[in-house]
């Protein structure tokens, strides 16, 4: 194990305000600490000091629950591949490094403090749609559903989206189609989801858009930072189900979509 | 007050459909009069909380992170056991019951037990019909593994990440709710405190994490659906937020805590690297199927290479002393045989706490693209934390804690010894025992939520009326100025060590002497220094910032304050319990061969811990448990 020095640039920011970027030596950091844990030793010592710490976001630090969100040398999550923040180690940096830490970036997530902000906007797009209205209770007995293997694994890859919004945050419309797509694609692939298949595409498009989110513009960002190897073929379906809703609500006139927790 | 467990009289198959029958039910104009408080949105929050939104209830739900999907369920890998006996291989409702009360070793309510396999079967069909992608077969119906102390094959999984799956549909339950008007979503909003009205749970304090401020919010009834309390031992495969602050307040209010000494450890996690660690990660254990776990045999080797110890001077422990399971020894015995080899110090690794676990036969037999087939995504894993191939040498792993089988005493209702105060999930002394098999977690969250608490809350409301209690009355108030003035305390302590620093010595210290193996001089050490620490918690500690906005340092300051009452009681159990059962190993009671004595005869009963005012004095009430179905034996693995 070697020890890494390291010069940080930490953005510093509180609610509301304008933020900045801070200058935090980080001296002696064991090369075998995860990235978060780097940022733990550095806080630990500017608390030490009388310094305010760097508020972040963080939880499981094991990749899955989404919460850890850093933009680091401009890259959401890092400069490694399908790897969260939290998975992220120190050896993947070399001694006498600048490091350059900001938060995910995009209109549509406020800044909290610092590196820490506000996801909301994913809760609510998921609120406009992103379910199957079934009653607790009210199920058929789950092999009455048969899902031919390849459309289950199919939904399980966008499935695995982990609601981060690195998506977002590479993107430099600031885009959440990936997001969205992913979230819509699971439930708009299976049986159990056709029900409400247009109701679903609109509403969730159109809460989208509300918060302010990009349009996407195909650059494909989304899919290189996304810490799950989402593919931009869900955002093709996407389009597809949402050209296909639209001009049957244009047309038909039936499809009252989800109003989205107002 | 007396332990009154509510268990439906009857036979055991029918207590749980003679107790539906025998409920009381509310009027649907009426239920929407009610409201029902829901703390934490996991598994058992969100589906609770989804669930009684769609029943009527007026439902209030809370958790402290941004979004409720990102709550600790999301983390479990393996799966969920359902006696749906789709393999046809003789699973039953009374199989998966039977194994449970067994795997537990007799330390679990039957009753309770029963109804947890009764209903298993309906969560699969319900995660199913939320578009659940469960794994599948080829002509469509879904698929099944097996898991340990089972003979069958009842898991249901969804890749490595059943928890995720099974969490976001509960998600989506939820946010189908919020959507229709029938919940309204807190998020990062923390409970710090129960508020009690004239004996009964009202209401609940909480401090918005972004803004600071704390709010009080009235109920006609409260869930704790607020995970285990892992993080006491600082390291654990927890995640960081993951607390006992919910539990522990409410203890201190007057809820019983239930066998907090039974404690779950995982064998096949990563090792610690260094004291800047911040917490394990957990790797399936079914890593075991194939690789072989060994150390060297003598003192000489073990700073040397894994490649350069030559096979006879290896010992496959769990091979040598448990010739017919072997590695696959359950995971108790598996982590306390890598305990006694690292205290005697034959383990490998930085600090000498790991075992070897070594894929080379097995790469050898199959070939690695085979082994990369069935354990890539682990093998990377662990490449990515150790900066390490576990395909070149051996893997490192040691135990660490996983889940916690006690908490919170509730009755067959799920309501605690506070009136008015349910418990579901992980939170409550539950259904596992002493020990819980894999894949039982899910299951035990989801059907508390979905299936029993929609119920079971119904005879207690219909006792209340509704809407009795508002936030006006003096005793929210109070709360509200306790939970205030304890969170000045903590910003004006402004002494000198920072809240994790106290924390990791906690840790340590609980692990040392309450972890895998206890011992009655070990936990007087503990229960001596305890009370110390604390005291230097509350007369040194720095907690930096203010409490009127953002402020994680406070967040944590508060949690570990609670740890640190908590870890108390923790050793007193362990200590009181002069027996060994499941996850708790007490070193005085073992059987020649190392195994674990029970003592049926004088502690066949849950212990449920009253809160006396003073921490060092919990008194000890006690729910005899009584085998009518699976009879008592000594479990044996050999």
């Amino acid at each position: 194990m070697s020890l890494l020095n390291l010069q940080l640039k930490v953005w510093r920011q509180n609610q509301g305000q304008p933020g900045h970027f801070q200058d935090i030596q980080a001296r002696e950091i064991p090369d075998h600490a995860s990235f978060l844990e780097m940022m733990d030793i550095v806080n630990e010592r500017l608390i030490k000091d009388g310094v305010d710490p760097v508020a972040f976001d963080h939880d499981c630090r094991e990749g899955i629950c989404g919460m850890c969100s850093m933009t680091i040398n401009g890259i959401a999550h890092g400069p490694e591949r399908a790897t969260t923040t939290c998975q992220l180690h120190m050896r993947k940096f070399r001694d006498g490094d600048t490091i350059w830490i900001e938060p995910f970036r995009a209109r549509a997530f406020p800044v909290v403090k610092d590196l820490m902000v506000d996801r909301g906007a994913f809760d609510r797009i998921q609120q406009a749609g992103g379910f199957v209205t079934v009653r607790t209770g009210a199920a058929p007995d789950a092999n009455c559903i048969l899902i031919g293997k390849e459309v289950a694994d199919a939904a399980m890859d966008a499935a695995a989206c982990i609601g981060c919004g690195a998506c977002v945050a590479s993107c430099k419309n600031a885009s959440a189609m990936l997001f969205v797509s992913a979230k819509a694609g699971q439930l708009n692939s299976l049986p159990q989801g056709q029900p409400e298949k247009d109701r679903r595409t609109l509403g969730m498009v159109r809460q989208m858009d509300k918060e302010g989110f990009g349009n996407c513009t195909n650059q494909y960002e989304c899919e290189a930072a996304c810490p799950k190897e989402i593919s931009v073929r869900w955002i093709t379906k996407l389009n597809r189900d949402y050209a296909l809703a639209a001009a049957k609500e244009a047309f038909v006139g039936v499809q009252e979509s989800s109003s989205g927790g107002e | 007050m007396s332990l009154d467990s509510k268990i439906p009289s009857g036979p055991m198959a029918l207590k749980w459909s003679k107790h539906k029958q025998d409920s009381k039910l509310i009027n649907p104009k009426n239920k929407r009069k009610y409201t029902v408080l829901v703390v934490g949105s996991g598994l058992a929050g969100s589906s609770a909380a989804a669930t009684l939104s769609e029943l009527g209830y007026k439902v209030k739900c809370f958790c402290f992170q941004d979004s409720p999907r990102r709550a600790h369920s999301i983390a479990a890998q393996g799966g969920i056991n359902a006696a749906k006996n789709y393999q046809n291989d003789g699973d039953s409702v009374h199989r998966l019951f039977y194994d449970t009360v067994k795997g537990g070793d007799f330390r679990a309510r039957e009753s309770n037990v029963h109804r947890l396999a009764e209903e298993s079967v309906n969560i699969i069909d319900q995660c199913a019909a939320q578009g659940v992608p469960f794994a599948r077969e080829y002509g469509g119906g879904l698929a099944n593994r097996s898991f340990g102390g089972a003979q069958v094959s009842r898991t249901f999984y969804a890749r490595g990440q059943t928890g995720q799956q099974l969490l976001l549909g509960a998600y989506s339950a939820l946010n189908k709710e919020v959507a229709r008007g029938g919940v309204e979503m807190h998020t990062r909003s923390e409970m710090l405190e129960v508020v009690v009205v004239d004996g009964h749970a009202k209401g609940i304090i909480t401090r918005d994490l972004t803004t600071g401020k704390i709010e009080a919010h009235s109920g006609d009834t409260v869930l704790l659906c607020t995970g285990g309390y892992g993080n006491v031992f600082y390291l654990s495969t927890n995640a960081m937020g993951c607390n006992v602050t919910a539990t522990w307040r409410a203890h201190r209010k007057g809820a019983y805590f239930a066998n907090p000494c039974y404690t779950q450890i995982h064998p096949t996690c990563i090792p610690v690297s260094g004291d800047y660690q911040s917490k394990l990660t957990l790797m399936s254990e079914s890593l075991r199927n194939d690789g072989r776990i060994w150390v060297p045999k003598n003192k000489a080797d073990v700073g040397k290479p894994a490649a350069q110890i030559p096979e006879a001077d290896r010992d496959y422990y769990l091979e040598r002393k448990y010739p017919s399971y072997g590695n696959l020894a359950p995971r108790d015995i598996s982590s306390r045989a890598a305990k006694e080899a690292c205290d005697a110090g034959l383990g490998v690794g930085p600090g000498g706490r790991g075992v070897y676990l070594d894929f080379a036969e097995a790469i050898g037999q199959f070939g690695q693209k085979t082994i990369a087939e069935r354990y890539g995504n682990l093998f990377e894993m662990y490449e990515k934390i150790t900066g390490e191939s576990g395909y070149k040498q051996p893997m490192r792993i040691y135990p660490a804690v996983h889940y916690t089988m006690g908490g919170l005493w509730v009755d067959y209702n799920l309501m605690s010894s506070l009136p008015g105060l349910h418990v579901l999930g992980e939170a409550n002394f539950s259904d596992h025992g002493a020990n819980r098999l894999g894949a039982s977690a899910l299951m035990q969250g989801l059907a508390d939520g979905y299936f029993v608490i929609p119920t079971t809350i119904a005879p207690y409301l219909v006792t209340q009326a509704p809407g009795g209690v508002t936030t006006s009355h003096p005793e929210f108030q109070k709360a509200l100025e306790d939970a205030r003035n304890r969170t000045n305390r903590l910003l004006n302590v402004k002494g000198k060590r920072s809240v994790d620093s106290f924390h990791r010595e906690l840790g340590l210290l609980v692990w040392d002497k309450c972890g895998m193996a206890r011992d009655k001089a070990g936990l007087a050490q503990a229960i001596k220094r305890i009370p110390e620490l604390r005291e230097e918690f509350w007369s040194n500690v720095r907690v930096p910032g203010s409490g009127s906005a953002a402020n994680p340092e406070l967040e944590k300051a508060g949690r570990v304050a609670d740890f640190m009452e908590f870890g108390e009681l923790l050793c007193q159990d362990a200590q009181h319990r002069e027996e060994s059962c499941g996850g708790h190993f007490r070193s005085e009671h073992q059987y020649p061969d190392g195994e674990a004595k029970r003592d049926d005869d004088n502690f066949c009963y849950a212990a449920a811990w009253e809160y006396t005012g003073d921490l060092s004095k919990p008194k000890l009430n006690k729910e005899p448990l009584t085998f009518e179905e699976v009879h008592l034996s000594v479990r044996s693995y050999k």
